[in-house]
């Protein structure tokens, strides 16, 4: 590889990771080299601390969630440390983040670089685009042993799964359920990913309920009623959701529906 | 440390005076739009002068379980701390708590009646339209009222009301509050959930005038809570670190010149969120009071650390005026 080339490379991957505080793009003569300058000089720093760098953070676990989820690994949003914003074109925001996720179940944090594209204003609203640098600590977090037990368990269980209110009105969740109340947190991700703008902050408020339909093709199956939160309008929106899971397979999400407002809840 | 049941409440706001007679009355100043009394502990030696205030309420929003249980928290910690501590001595001689335990009494039940009622966050008047309920009383106040971050949809969470103050509770605070302003030093509103300290005001073009001064104390105040159990409080106006909102209590209080004015968001950030666990109370309560008692004690000494010095310097002056006179 040439010297002009590795320079090249460099710059794509510092435009990849995005800009940080201070760092200087050299004005060079390759047009890759000038588009990165461009795009470091129109991203705007953004405090870590305040409400834009936030919303676009809280994004991340809930990707996290639907590549990697299960019963026994959830992520968090632990602290932004930088961000930055910018728009592109006329097609929507492009936030730049360093960051650190939890796995909250371990507590383990690791410490990220993420991407997230919010899509402007358009005739159908779309979900953000999610990019996360490797996560090898938080990966390497071995829940294969409980994940493949408690899928057994439930494969063939009889009477099926059948709770409501998780966690109940004083936060307490019976230990047998617990995991299920972490699926549904992953199942929800699906939903509060794809329901994420710029002006929404989704937190899963509680499990209505949750029914164990038959497994099928080796995963087992679930009806779901979540009760979301979002922080910026202060309303609990409820959603059905029919979804899987098995080891292998991890989460899938097959039917998301809005339900009507509750109007006495 | 439980969240409790609204009677329970009630009858430990009894015994506490009980308790303590020479240092806590209960006093009802309103009524809830369920004609339920609203009553505040007022926590302070009865002295003969004219005594400063601190205000806290907690329960404004009726699914914020966690908020009503600090208040019981914090005034069993300022009693229990007066016993010994010469600090906390010093304040109850200078000045007077005002703690409310729950203000949006009718929530807070409503919120206990069954498991499809925890999250109602407003109170539980009959709005303009047919069976439609509540207003949010944290819109509600007269501050930059129904301008920003609200819905004049009944139904929306974050309804403002028909009219600034239109609600009783809201109308309690501001008649209690407002016919004594000149001598709060601080009002402190606490809420859940999100891990905040938000300062004056909701409104993005308004600047509260001690601007860096309040953002200095909650930044000590978030450090002081750090320091019990590692829990992050993020420090900031609401427009910056989470929303614009108008009618505030808390931008009401600063507006009537209350200087130290301050919304606690407590535990956690979103993985319980407004059904904190059983173990998560006292670590929460033990953090915010640790916060809390930053706030209290920077607005305290702001009057009260010179006061020795400012007293002799007039006596004098009143001696040598009496002197100069009789001449």
């Amino acid at each position: 590889m040439g010297p002009k080339s590795v320079v090249v490379l460099a710059a794509f991957l510092t435009a990849a990771i995005g800009p940080r505080a201070g760092s200087e793009v050299n004005e060079g003569r390759a047009s890759a080299l000038e588009d990165a300058a461009e795009r470091a000089m129109a991203a705007r720093q953004l405090n870590p601390h305040h409400y834009e760098a936030r919303r676009a953070a809280q994004v991340v676990p809930l990707y996290l969630n639907t590549r990697h989820g299960s019963p026994f690994r959830l992520f968090g949003l632990q602290t932004v440390h930088a961000a930055t914003v910018e728009d592109v074109g006329d097609s929507g925001r492009r936030y730049q983040l360093e960051m650190s996720v939890q796995e909250i179940i371990t507590e383990t944090t690791e410490k990220c670089s993420a991407e997230v594209f919010f899509p402007g204003e358009g005739k159908q609203p779309s979900p953000p685009q999610v990019k996360v640098s490797p996560l090898t600590e938080l990966l390497r977090v071995d829940a294969k042993a409980e994940e493949e037990a408690l899928y057994q368990r439930y494969r063939t269980k009889d009477p099926p799964l059948s709770a409501q209110y998780l966690p109940d009105s004083h936060g307490r969740l019976d230990p047998d359920m617990k995991p299920f109340w972490h699926l549904c947190i992953v199942a929800s991700s699906f939903v509060m990913l794809s329901e994420s703008t710029e002006g929404t902050l989704y937190n899963m408020a509680q499990v209505a309920s949750i029914t164990q339909l038959p497994t099928e093709n080796e995963q087992l199956k679930f009806d779901g009623l979540v009760l979301l939160h979002d922080m910026v309008s202060q309303e609990i929106p409820r959603w059905k959701l029919l979804f899987t899971w098995s080891p292998a397979g991890g989460v899938t999400v097959l039917q998301m529906e809005q339900q009507p407002r509750c109007p006495h809840c | 440390l439980h969240t409790i049941p609204y009677d329970i409440i009630s009858d430990w706001m009894n015994q506490i005076v009980k308790d303590h007679p020479d240092l806590v009355t209960r006093v009802e100043y309103g009524k809830t739009y369920e004609k339920r009394t609203i009553s505040l502990l007022k926590i302070g030696l009865n002295t003969e002068a004219k005594k400063k205030a601190i205000w806290m309420d907690c329960g404004i929003h009726a699914r914020e379980w966690i908020a009503p249980a600090f208040c019981q928290y914090f005034v069993n910690q300022i009693l229990q701390s007066y016993k010994t501590d010469a600090k906390m001595q010093e304040m109850m001689k200078n000045v007077d708590f005002y703690v409310t335990p729950v203000l949006n009494i009718d929530g807070y039940i409503y919120t206990w009646k069954d498991n499809t009622t925890r999250l109602w966050r407003k109170n539980r008047s009959l709005g303009p339209s047919p069976d439609c309920y509540g207003t949010d009383l944290n819109r509600n106040f007269d501050a930059n009222w129904g301008t920003v971050g609200v819905s004049f949809n009944c139904s929306s969470n974050i309804f403002c009301g028909t009219n600034a103050t239109s609600e009783p509770e809201a109308q309690a605070v501001t008649y209690f509050v407002g016919t004594r302003k000149d001598d709060f030093l601080c009002f402190l509103t606490i809420h859940s959930y999100g891990q905040l300290l938000l300062l004056p005001y909701g409104h993005p073009n308004y600047t509260a005038s001690n601007y860096e001064e309040l953002m200095k104390v909650g930044q000590d105040a978030a450090e002081a809570i750090k320091k019990v159990h590692g829990q992050n409080y993020r420090v900031g106006t609401s427009p910056d670190v989470l929303y614009p909102n108008s009618g505030s209590s808390r931008d009401w209080a600063r507006m009537q010149g209350i200087p130290f004015s301050y919304t606690f968001e407590l535990r956690d950030n979103g993985t319980f969120g407004f059904q904190l666990p059983e173990d998560q109370i006292q670590p929460a309560c033990e953090e915010a009071y640790s916060g809390a008692l930053h706030i209290i004690t920077y607005a305290h000494n702001q009057i009260y650390s010179g006061a020795v010095a400012v007293t002799a310097v007039t006596l004098w002056t009143l001696l040598l005026a009496a002197g100069v006179t009789l001449m």
